[in-house]
């Protein structure tokens, strides 16, 4: 992150004010007054801003305790941006707060509207004090704002990305949490797949599957897609290569619970049926495994 | 590279170590098949755990060896193909239809034994 260059500024306001009969200060001091005034009046800005939050309803998910002990930090870490002119201090902090606050229900328009009341708070503060001066306002100003649009921008921008994030975790886990391999009976897997299938989902399945038969040498395997509402012609493709690499592991693959959308995918793609073995249930297809290896379930005792 | 053949009673056994050129390839299908023909054998296990990679002509080769032997009356039996490899050789469409495949060496044997006893 690049620090404001402060240089440049300070050139512009020469220019600027060259007809000035006062001595031009250069932006760097002018910081440093701007941030002293926002530290002193700390305490009455933080209240005002807080009582525009209400007002504006924001941070409904927050209770007032809570909001105000994150005012306090974001006028805290605000002006320190303001003051060195460096914002990864920031940055960590606005990524830090988001994780907090993102799992509350807090939204993004929540907080980009709350860092741009503090701003519209601090300006507000700053007309205050400069009204009888308009050209030491100007002056003011013009060392506030780019530095205070910067803070708004890395704030929202921090939030967006820790939502993100989280969003990719969460996906991550969802797409985990749907393709367990269970064994049911020696050398007997069942693969219940629900919801919806994408390519990458097929293709992870397919690993975790044949990962699975190779470690628990299985000799059968049962995929059940009950829970799959339809499949386009890409995904059904990819199951016919499970069963085939199935195959490959010396593996025979059941499929179950084919719904009516399912199979006529699987026709129109013109799959060679005569190599898909299909059942019409999961009970169905666990009975015709257990029959492919060996075993025969009867009841405990005879009913005559 | 030179496969080894093992005879283990009626089968014999061909481990394959590393990756195999196409001249291996076809010496390992002479070679087989004179070995299924000098000692009678009912059952041939190919083990091809330690291939990393199955291609095209790999395939078909070893599609052929599957012919070649049943034509003397033995069953071939593929075994030990890697998931990686599994699922490489189903995208590039390579299936070995008709040819008997099984997880690992025990496999193999034991679907051998079923088939040469069932077909007596």
């Amino acid at each position: 992150m690049a620090r404001i260059d402060n240089s440049v500024e300070d050139k512009q306001v020469k220019a600027k004010y060259a007809g000035d009969t006062q001595p031009v200060e250069p932006t760097s001091v002018l910081l440093r007054e701007l941030v002293a005034h926002l530290r002193q009046s700390r305490t009455q800005l933080r209240e005002e801003w807080a009582s525009r939050i209400t007002e504006a309803q924001l941070l409904t998910a927050m209770t007032k305790d809570e909001i105000f002990a994150e005012a306090t930090s974001v006028y805290d870490n605000y002006v320190e941006a303001l003051e060195t002119g460096t914002f990864e201090a920031l940055q960590a902090y606005a990524r830090n707060l988001s994780e907090r606050i993102i799992p509350r229900g807090v939204e993004t328009h929540e907080v980009v509207g709350i860092v741009l009341l503090l701003r519209d708070v601090l300006a507000r503060s700053l007309f205050a004090k400069y009204q009888a001066d308009f050209t030491k306002l100007n002056r003011i100003l013009d060392a506030y704002e780019p530095a205070a649009n910067r803070i708004a921008n890395t704030v929202a921008v921090g939030f967006v990305q820790e939502r993100e994030r989280i969003i990719r975790e969460q996906q991550e886990a969802i797409r985990e949490l749907s393709t367990p391999v269970l064994q049911v009976r020696e050398r007997l897997l069942i693969l219940p797949i629900i919801g919806v299938i994408d390519p990458q989902r097929a293709r992870q399945l397919t690993e975790q599957l044949l990962r699975g038969i190779r470690t628990n040498r299985a000799k059968v395997v049962v995929i059940d897609i009950t829970g799959v509402a339809a499949m386009d012609a890409t995904v059904a493709n990819h199951l016919v290569q499970t069963v085939e690499a199935s195959r490959l592991l010396g593996a025979t693959v059941i499929v179950t619970g084919l719904s009516p959308e399912i199979a006529q995918t699987i026709v129109n793609i013109g799959v060679d049926l005569g190599k898909m073995n299909t059942v019409g249930d999961l009970q169905g297809g666990i009975e015709q495994a257990e029959r492919l290896l060996g075993y025969k379930v009867v009841p405990l005792t005879a009913t005559s | 590279m030179e496969v080894p053949i093992l005879k283990q009673g009626d089968v014999l056994i061909a481990t394959v170590q590393e990756a195999l050129t196409d001249a291996d390839l076809l010496h390992l299908r002479t070679a087989l098949v004179k070995q299924v023909v000098r000692c009678r054998s009912r059952g041939v296990i190919v083990d091809v755990t330690s291939l990393d990679v199955m291609d095209s002509f790999a395939s078909r080769t070893l599609r052929d060896i599957a012919y070649m032997i049943r034509l003397r009356g033995a069953e071939m039996v593929i075994v030990g193909i890697q998931p990686e490899v599994a699922f490489a050789m189903v995208q590039l469409g390579l299936k070995l239809e008709d040819v008997a495949t099984a997880l690992d060496l025990e496999e193999g044997l034991a679907h051998l034994k079923h088939k040469i006893e069932s077909a007596v």
